[in-house]
């Protein structure tokens, strides 16, 4: 039989096999959430195609056709920011999805009793989809544009884990602090706004790397390394691989990962007590 | 066996309170005084923190298969007892051990999506509330039937009438199958028909060996499906014991609506210069070891009143009995006689299993002649009757102002 000791200020002993256990809650809210997002379109689905299409389009027209970013690289600049859109679409969009998944759920914050951690989990499946339909556009566009995937492109699951781990990181601590300061809801826009021109998105990483700068600028941006490996996976002779570029990543991913879930631990409790 | 052991648990809000002149809390307010704060050295609106302790040194034991009303008055901290039992909160202090899978019902359909369909927020309400997906499968066809939502199972719920959503939800949470089951106030929704089918679920689960946490409002239906209560004042608990006895005690306590009115001189008593009233006692016959009026206590009506009229009058007391809705039940009058100046009483008894439950008014009238009347007193008492029953699965409001105990037999002429 299950014990279960209340006490103030305990921390749950059973936390992790509890989140097992309701791995279900974890698949049926993602699934509530993708069935949610999609309810009552007309072409469903079929978003997830369109958004990083018309998204790549317009970025290509500005960046490449009007303000015309010198490309010192000898890759297309529209395949640098369609492998950089697809992306940071998933890392802003699974940001702001978890920075909001704790205030979006509210009614059961207050009513009922799960590891609350599901509930930022739960919600980067929305994003998670959408990069899997937008990566299956772009696999097309990238042969077609004469770069036919290399077997480098087994490690984009690294590189999307990676990112998964640096968005939810930044939005659990994000979800946590939204609780009790609205202010944050306001402040996550203003941060994938400002992060989607000092990333390495719209521009190779190239032009920004002779730079007397670089050296600090890859170690407080961690996400650089990661789009960076991204792009390495996925255009043939991109560059050779860095290891100098991807290893302050990592660092920084793992110390905010568990920076984050540390924080949340100690917050979750009291959030009912603010929602 | 103890399922449940709380030991001195309590929980403590925070308060905010802005001292000095009361401010807003909009955006704009904010800003504005704090700029003017900026101005000025003595910062006037300093935030005061207050603590309020919901629950205050609770403890309890709960064994299993106990069905446990928690009954008390508003903001006694029932509510907030079910969140620290079912962890929504934590305590401030204080320690409880639980054996068993608990299940918490704090709202019906907890989780709805209103996008979603029927079909789909079976899946999704009945993980929320801790149900692995197989079970769900198992009970899903008796859940629909349970709610009556066949034919809409692919609707979406926002286009449910609150019925059918009530009815759904509460369905799901009727085949939980936990080991300890908590209960909130679910049954203050729905119609008749739906509490009884509520309670009717919750009496199957008890009878399975299952504990019950409960809270209501209705306490007929605590009476009637809880073998022990659980009786909280502003965070305390006051009593915890068998049913009957804790409800005896709450009833007595908030029955304390005074039972008797009385008036020493003439300056202040109600009434007017010919009559004025003394007093209107109502003593009831207390069943043992009760001291609250329910369906089964007779009660005595005692009226004084000062005639101040200089010649003997023919005089009669008119007692309506009103409720509190405004209907007369009944109106009765004493004999009308000639009475002379000074204190005049009167005195009725009303018979044991007559009234039904409910709030209840006086109004009394003296009358001059059989035909003028000398004053009226309106609702110069109130009190109310509660109910009692035995032997019962049905916890509705019994119906009607007179609940009167009169033979009514039943035979089978044919078989």
């Amino acid at each position: 039989m299950q014990n279960t000791i209340i006490e103030a200020g305990r921390s749950e002993k059973h936390y992790w096999k509890d989140l097992w256990r309701f791995k279900e809650l974890l698949v049926i809210l993602a699934l509530r959430d993708i069935t949610v997002k999609y309810k009552q379109t007309f072409v469903g689905i079929a978003w997830a195609i369109f958004r990083p299409v018309l998204t790549v389009s317009v970025f290509v027209f500005a960046f490449d056709k009007v303000a015309k970013i010198e490309n010192k690289s000898t890759i297309p600049l529209q395949v640098i920011i369609f492998t950089g859109v697809i992306f940071w679409n998933f890392f802003s969009i699974s940001f702001q999805q978890v920075s909001n998944s704790i205030t979006n759920n509210a009614n059961l914050v207050s009513k009922v009793y799960f590891p609350r951690l599901l509930m930022p989990i739960s919600s980067v499946a929305v994003p998670l989809l959408d990069f899997i339909v937008g990566f299956a556009v772009m696999i097309p566009f990238l042969i077609y544009k004469g770069f036919p995937p290399t077997i480098n492109i087994l490690f984009v699951p690294f590189f999307l884990i990676l990112s998964f781990f640096a968005s939810t990181s930044l939005g659990i601590i994000f979800a946590s602090l939204n609780v009790q300061y609205r202010d944050f809801q306001q402040i996550a826009p203003l941060i994938v706004q400002y992060g989607f021109f000092v990333c390495p998105i719209a521009y190779p990483i190239a032009s920004i790397q002779e730079k007397s700068w670089y050296p600090i600028y890859q170690w407080v941006n961690p996400l650089a390394g990661v789009i960076e490996g991204f792009r390495w996976c996925l255009i043939p002779n991109y560059q050779d691989f860095h290891w100098n570029t991807i290893i302050p990543s990592v660092i920084f991913i793992s110390i905010t990962t568990a920076a984050s879930v540390i924080f949340f631990r100690k917050k979750e409790k009291s959030f009912v007590d603010y929602i | 066996m103890t399922v449940i052991e709380a030991e001195n648990i309590s929980k403590k809000y925070i308060i905010d309170h802005k001292s000095g002149n009361v401010k807003g809390n909009t955006i704009r307010e904010i800003v504005t005084d704090n700029f003017k704060n900026f101005f000025k050295k003595k910062v006037e609106n300093e935030i005061s923190h207050e603590d309020f302790w919901a629950l205050k040194n609770v403890s309890f034991k709960i064994n299993q298969g106990d069905r446990v009303g928690i009954i008390g008055s508003n903001g006694a901290g029932k509510s907030t007892m079910l969140k620290v039992l079912s962890r929504i909160t934590e305590p401030s202090e204080g320690r409880i051990t639980i054996k068993g899978r608990v299940a918490s019902l704090l709202e019906v359909g907890t989780g709805f999506h209103p996008e979603l369909s029927g079909r789909e927020n079976i899946f999704l309400n009945g993980a929320i509330l801790g149900m692995k997906r197989q079970e769900i499968k198992d009970h899903f066809d008796e859940i629909v039937d349970f709610a009556g939502v066949e034919k809409f199972l692919d609707t979406p719920v926002k286009r449910y009438s609150s019925g059918m959503y009530v009815r759904l939800g509460f369905a799901i949470s009727a085949h939980l199958e936990p080991e300890i089951l908590i209960v909130d106030e679910v049954l203050a929704v729905g119609d008749a028909e739906f509490q009884r089918k509520c309670l009717g679920k919750m009496k199957d689960a008890s009878n399975s060996g299952r504990t019950i946490l409960f809270v209501s409002h209705n306490l007929t239906a605590v009476q009637g499906l809880c073998n022990k209560a659980m009786y909280l004042q502003k965070g305390s608990l006051l009593e915890m014991g068998e049913t009957n006895l804790v409800l005896a005690n709450y009833l007595s306590n908030i029955q304390k609506t005074a039972l008797e009115s009385s008036w020493d001189n003439l300056e202040n008593a109600p009434g007017n210069d010919k009559v004025r009233l003394k007093k209107i006692k109502l003593s009831p016959d207390y069943l043992d070891n009760l001291k609250h009026i329910d369906v089964r206590t007779s009660f005595k009506i005692q009226i004084e009143f000062w005639n101040m009229m200089e010649n003997d009058n023919n005089l009669n007391v008119s007692l309506h009995l009103n409720a509190l809705t405004g209907e007369c039940i009944f109106n009765i009058g004493t004999p009308s006689i000639s009475l002379k100046k000074g204190i005049i009483s009167a005195e009725c008894k009303i018979p044991a299993n007559f009234m039904n439950d409910g709030s209840y008014a006086i109004s009394l009238m003296i009358v001059k002649d059989k035909s003028t009347v000398v004053h009226n007193f309106e609702e110069v008492l109130i009190f109310e009757i509660e109910d009692y029953r035995e032997e019962t699965t049905w916890y509705g409001k019994w119906p009607g102002y007179v609940r009167p105990m009169i033979d009514f037999p039943i035979n089978q002429l044919e078989y």
